[in-house]
């Protein structure tokens, strides 16, 4: 099987200060990654990298995506091709309605694969299915894109966006933050639901407890810009256990296993 | 040896008046003094420089230098299917002006909608004596030309222009849409468009003023406006500027308001190369609110400038002015906006917000916000922001498909909306929104929900 996400010896930073220091990673259809680490560890900057925000600049090393070199992508181009990025901290954007913004982003996305853009009655149809399986209030759709949410809400916005937009390679950047443990449930079960065997998903995490609600097939932690240690689940349990102090005197030895790998 | 000789070129003065005397045989005999008087005053103020304070920013040297010549009637009138460019829908009340000449003709139109009682929609140049007392005692009467070099320069020329009035306790329900279409000649040529819209006590009306013109001419349209709005009376008014990329354009706007009266007014700049809006509402009575919307797109090397001066002269009334300015190329905006509130005007709550949008490095944009305020108990503030368009905003955009082009589209008209959303005419509002997209660099996005 061909890996859907692979990133070789990625080396990032912005304005100047690399913070990606050789991150390798390869993530396959189906699979739930989970990546966690401390603060300052790396790990919004892997996901933005990722999503080609632009303030990023990328020093070293590849990524490719299906195959195909993801740095060439316009950041609209990555969406079209079913990468999606739920923000850590989502935009506000006074003027534009959340409904009129979802339907320029699906018609767009749609547009890219080859297929007709939605008529409205289809596409209201289609937003309000979506909307109820992540349990978002409709009448959000009718205010401006994430003027005045909530935290909690502007977090169930992004994963009900995701649900629209029904990515191959969805990325949670710190999603659980903010939520309280119902929103976090529903969030969690709006993901789950998604899964499938041609999908991925990247948990961009600092704690292991939303993870209890959707299960990683493989843990990553992220330290000092590289990939410390990867694991199974349990690796999430440990470290919520043990904490980040305790992977930090193997790191020299993770470090060059992945050197070896490349 | 050989002498050349050559006819001395006339001077701009000269020019002047050789048309203000020409056209002093065509006026109204009413008018002679008032005229005179004008055309006098100009001659004392001349054109403004930027010394001036209130044209600091705004320079008309280029219209002071274009020897312009009063626009004669074009060879050929526009077709009745040119106007369908400007006209909002068949349902409007429509006067039509082709350089500064009222034209009965494309006025009536295919099927002209008939007037209902109580509303005067007439020329200015042959209302009937019915209406001359009205007109003697309100034209000119608001717009004061003794400081205004323009409006002297209008009143020199009055000649033509629309009257309307709307009799006591009169609702109009469709709106009167009064066009004044340039058509350039070979040389350049001015026009002096003049209204007078007096809406009496318990009154309510929409009145557009549309003044455009083609690409590609060098003209000039100085525009006077004179609105009376009477007691618990209302008027939505729009003034919509669609004139060529070459054409000059001042258009003054004098409101006066009685007690209780409600004025929105809507101004939309969408053309021109060289254009100033100049509004000065008087709130002459208690109880009155006063809107005041602005929208401009401006992109080459474009310069519109809006001029607000608002007096709270009594109490317990309300003022808004928001203005919205797209900037783009090297273009310039200017925003000045004056509330003067006087002595014994309590409780006057005036808001004054003015924002720009720079879409280059080489846009300019220039606000000058100025409070007098001689009263206590009052609630004056103002905001002035110039900006550009937020960099992450299109990448989370971007994040979600849509493309770059796409994404600035969004929110530069996101941006201008503030205020269009305030426009309460839906045609207009349609209207304006689909030429707005169109000024839009890119413009390719279909218009969503």
């Amino acid at each position: 099987m061909a890996p859907l996400l692979q990133i070789t010896n990625l080396h990032a930073g912005i304005d100047g200060v690399e913070i990606l220091r050789g991150v390798n990673l390869t993530v396959n259809p189906g699979e739930v990654h989970s990546i966690m680490g401390p603060n300052g560890s790396g790990k919004s900057t892997l996901a933005r990298v990722l999503a080609g925000q632009k303030s990023y600049q990328v020093t070293q090393g590849s990524i490719l995506y299906n195959g195909r070199d993801l740095l060439e992508m316009e950041p609209d181009e990555r969406a079209g091709e079913g990468v999606f990025l739920a923000f850590q901290y989502p935009l506000e954007i006074p003027g534009v309605s959340t409904k009129y913004f979802i339907k320029a982003a699906l018609n767009a996305i749609r547009k890219r694969r080859g297929l007709e853009e939605l008529d409205a009655f289809e596409f209201l149809t289609f937003v309000k299915e979506r909307a109820k399986l992540v349990d978002l209030d409709m009448a959000l759709l009718d205010r401006n894109v994430n003027e005045g949410f909530s935290g909690g809400e502007k977090k169930r916005a992004e994963i009900f966006q995701m649900a629209v937009l029904e990515p191959r390679l969805a990325i949670l950047d710190e999603t659980d933050s903010g939520l309280d443990i119902d929103a976090l449930k529903t969030v969690a079960e709006g993901v789950n639901m998604l899964r499938g065997p041609e999908r991925a998903t990247i948990i961009v995490t600092h704690y292991q407890r939303l993870l209890n609600y959707i299960v990683p097939d493989f843990v990553h932690v992220l330290m000092g810009g590289r990939i410390v240690k990867s694991g199974g689940k349990e690796l999430a349990l440990a470290l919520e256990e043990k904490g980040y102090a305790w992977t930090e005197n193997k790191a020299d030895a993770t470090v060059n296993v992945a050197t070896v790998n490349v | 040896m050989t002498t050349m000789t050559t006819m001395p070129e006339m001077s701009a003065t000269d020019l002047l008046a050789t048309d203000f005397e020409r056209q002093s045989g065509a006026a109204r005999a009413s008018l002679t003094t008032l005229r005179r008087g004008a055309f006098d005053r100009f001659g004392q103020l001349g054109y403004p420089t930027t010394r001036n304070e209130q044209w600091k920013y705004t320079s008309v040297k280029p219209i002071a230098e274009a020897a312009l010549r009063l626009a004669d009637a074009p060879l050929t009138p526009p077709h009745q299917r040119e106007l369908a460019e400007y006209v909002f829908s068949d349902d409007e009340h429509r006067l039509v002006f082709v350089n500064g000449r009222f034209d009965p003709a494309l006025s009536a139109g295919a099927a002209p909608l008939p007037l209902p009682r109580g509303v005067h929609l007439e020329s200015l140049a042959d209302a009937p004596a019915g209406n001359a007392a009205t007109i003697q005692s309100h034209l000119a009467r608001h717009a004061d030309y003794d400081d205004a070099a323009f409006v002297a320069l209008n009143t020199a020329f009055l000649h033509d222009g629309a009257f309307i009035r709307i009799e006591r306790g009169v609702v109009v329900e469709k709106p009167i849409h009064l066009l004044f279409i340039t058509r350039p000649g070979d040389a350049p040529g001015v026009v002096h468009p003049r209204v007078l819209i007096i809406v009496e006590d318990d009154a309510s009306a929409t009145v557009i003023e549309t003044y455009a013109g083609p690409d590609g001419s060098k003209y000039f349209t100085n525009a006077v406006a004179e609105v009376v709005v009477g007691e618990r009376s209302s008027i939505d008014h729009y003034r919509i500027g669609r004139e060529g990329d070459g054409a000059f354009h001042i258009g003054r706007i004098n409101l006066h308001q009685l007690r209780s009266s409600s004025v929105t007014l809507h101004v939309a700049t969408l053309g021109g190369a060289l254009v100033r809006n100049e509004i000065n509402a008087v709130i002459d009575a208690e109880g009155c609110n006063c809107d005041l919307y602005g929208v401009y797109a401006a992109s080459g090397t474009q310069h519109v400038d809006n001029h607000l001066r608002v007096d709270h002269l009594k109490p317990r009334c309300n003022s808004r002015e928001l203005f919205k300015g797209i900037l783009d190329g090297h273009a310039t905006g200017v925003f000045r906006g004056r509330i003067f509130v006087a002595q014994g005007a309590h409780k006057t709550d005036a808001k004054q917000t003015s924002r720009s949008l720079l879409l280059s490095d080489t846009a300019r944009a220039r606000s000058a916000p100025q409070l007098e305020i001689f009263a206590d108990d009052v609630k004056c503030t103002h905001g002035a922001t110039i900006g550009q368009l937020d960099e992450d905003a299109i990448f989370y955009m971007q994040a979600r498909g849509i493309s770059r082009d796409d994404a600035r589209d969004m929110l530069i008209f996101a941006f201008a909306n503030e205020a269009l959303a305030q426009i309460r005419h839906q045609p207009i509002r349609a209207r304006l929104e689909a030429l707005l997209w169109e000024r839009l660099p890119h413009g390719s996005l279909a218009r969503g929900p």
